[in-house]
């Protein structure tokens, strides 16, 4: 899923100070499960910029709601009126989201609650990591399922670097060494000879390398 | 490995049997190359060619490229240090070219220390290629004189192609597989990280040795002398992939402080003398990192002076 975090609240709070009528919105899927963007935490943040705006004597009528995806045309039907009749929205969305509420209302200023953050997984309710950077062209297969484009800090792809020590990266102790996860992998998969197959040179062309990216399902 | 394929003076030491000497130097984080030409200059007649590290830690400096071009120009022979890190395969077959269009007739292929450990931790970082495919790219443009696209290159470029390895690096169950791949992609020398535990260094070339691999690929032992007891802890505490064992420590700290220096010279010589009798190995990488002043010293209480001259 689509990870992300909340930006700090003075920036969010300078970056929509100057409207009268804000819509807090939330978007209640991926943001939701680690508690940065859900419909919930866009309830909480309304509330918190009510108490910032008394607090400066700004006067400013602020809402909040929220749908399932702000990613998708069919949710907004519910949230059409609220967004509609907003001066500014706060989306709490992740960068797809923002984009596409912009896109949706060509003459209302949307700015991002949260950074993007990554693409990855649950590892508890309360750790969340990051596993894939979509680069377009996944070698999984030949990596015993640990992508080292995502968890190796140089992303080499015959790793691991002379900085691998104890099972972890230069970068940090509490950073697994991607290339020791893949050695690991291979061993369990009885497989360890193929830690000399000599993974070839990248087509980046398939990553942002090669400018936005899109498909289109034929005759769909 | 009799024949010689480059012009490199370096490859022909290498295959003439007699164990080569190399030295490192950084250059300088100034648009003056007095600096790097002084250092080239007190070394020359102790080693066979010099290493000229590109942007090591990922302090930004004076380029390698730049660097060799002024050593060479001098009548000395260096070792283009290429890292991946901060140049896509563009960049870095263009640079190949300069490098043989000056003479350069050595590369060191290295994927490169990671930006946050440098003087611009908020860089970003490329990695279009890593080493071993850096490596594939030397050899792709040297014996098929093409580039990677394909397209043809007419005065190709003629470079010995080296290679580093860290035998203390984790997991050690794959780096003896590590070096195999390395040779797999047309790596022709090598040069280790620092050795300071030489049990786990010969246990390295040991495997080294059982695959074979030190028939195909010249093995260079990497030398740095320690400058004192504070370096040696620093080296065992904070260099990521490096192995300094308790008793060096021990011994470096049961020497006044003023005698540390002279101590850790003596540690360098007698890790060559031993490491000598290494089997397939072919010679030493003596970096002495801010301390090349004391390289020819080395070189010569280690017996490995004169050097041989090569026409």
């Amino acid at each position: 899923m689509i990870v992300g975090q909340q930006k700090p609240f003075d920036e969010i709070w300078a970056m929509v100070r100057v409207h009268r009528r804000l819509t807090v919105f939330g978007c209640n899927t991926c943001v939701a499960v680690c508690h940065q963007g859900g419909n919930k935490e866009a309830e909480i943040l309304a509330s918190l910029l009510r108490m910032r705006a008394v607090q400066e004597g700004v006067e400013m009528d602020i809402a909040h709601g929220g749908i399932e995806r702000q990613c998708e045309h069919p949710f907004f039907e519910s949230a059409h009126e609220l967004l509609e009749g907003s001066e500014a929205v706060l989306s709490m969305a992740c960068g797809i989201g923002v984009q596409f509420v912009a896109e949706k209302y060509a003459r209302t200023p949307v700015y991002p609650a949260l950074n993007t953050t990554f693409l990855g997984d649950v590892k508890t309710d309360w750790h969340f990591t990051e596993k894939c950077q979509a680069c377009g062209d996944c070698i999984l297969g030949l990596t015993g399922g640990v992508c080292p484009v995502t968890r190796c800090c140089k992303r080499l792809f015959n790793g691991p670097c002379g900085g691998s020590s104890k099972g972890k990266c230069e970068l940090s102790k509490e950073l697994d060494c991607a290339w020791q996860l893949v050695v690991d992998r291979l061993e369990a998969l009885g497989k360890l000879d193929d830690y000399e197959k000599i993974t070839p040179i990248k087509d980046w062309s398939k990553d942002r390398a090669g400018g936005p990216r899109s498909f289109k399902l034929e005759g769909f | 490995m009799a024949e010689t394929k480059t012009g490199s003076k370096l490859e022909k030491v290498l295959r003439s049997g007699v164990m080569a000497v190399t030295s490192e130097c950084g250059p300088p984080r100034s648009s003056d190359p007095s600096h790097i030409l002084a250092k080239g200059n007190i070394i020359k007649n102790h080693v066979d060619a010099i290493n000229i590290t590109d942007n090591q830690t990922s302090v930004t400096r004076l380029c390698s490229l730049a660097a060799c071009i002024h050593l060479k120009l001098q009548g000395l022979e260096p070792v283009l240090q290429m890292v991946c890190r901060d140049r896509n395969r563009i960049a870095l077959q263009a640079d190949i070219l300069g490098a043989a269009s000056f003479g350069i007739n050595n590369v060191l292929c290295l994927s490169g220390d990671h930006q946050s450990f440098g003087d611009h931790p908020k860089a970003q970082n490329v990695f279009d290629l890593d080493s071993m495919q850096l490596i594939q790219t030397v050899r792709h443009m040297r014996d098929e004189g093409r580039f990677l696209s394909g397209d043809e290159i007419k005065a190709p470029p003629n470079l010995f192609v080296g290679a580093a390895a860290n035998p203390f690096a984790d997991p050690f169950k794959i780096r003896v597989p590590r070096l195999a791949k390395k040779v797999a992609c047309g790596a022709e020398f090598i040069q280790t990280q620092c050795v300071y535990n030489l049990d786990k260094f010969e246990l390295w070339m040991k495997g080294v040795v059982e695959r074979g691999l030190h028939e195909q690929v010249f093995i260079m032992a990497g030398i740095t002398p320690m400058r004192s007891v504070g370096m040696a802890k620093y080296m065992a505490r904070a260099v990521p992939g490096m192995d300094v064992p308790d008793e060096l420590v021990k011994r470096l700290s049961g020497v006044p402080k003023d005698k540390q220096a002279e101590e850790g010279l003596t540690i360098a010589v007698e890790a060559i003398q031993r490491l000598k009798e290494v089997k397939g190995l072919a010679g030493f990488h003596i970096m002495a990192i801010e301390w090349e002043e004391k390289v020819p010293e080395i070189v010569e209480r280690a017996g490995l002076y004169p050097r041989p001259v090569i026409q």
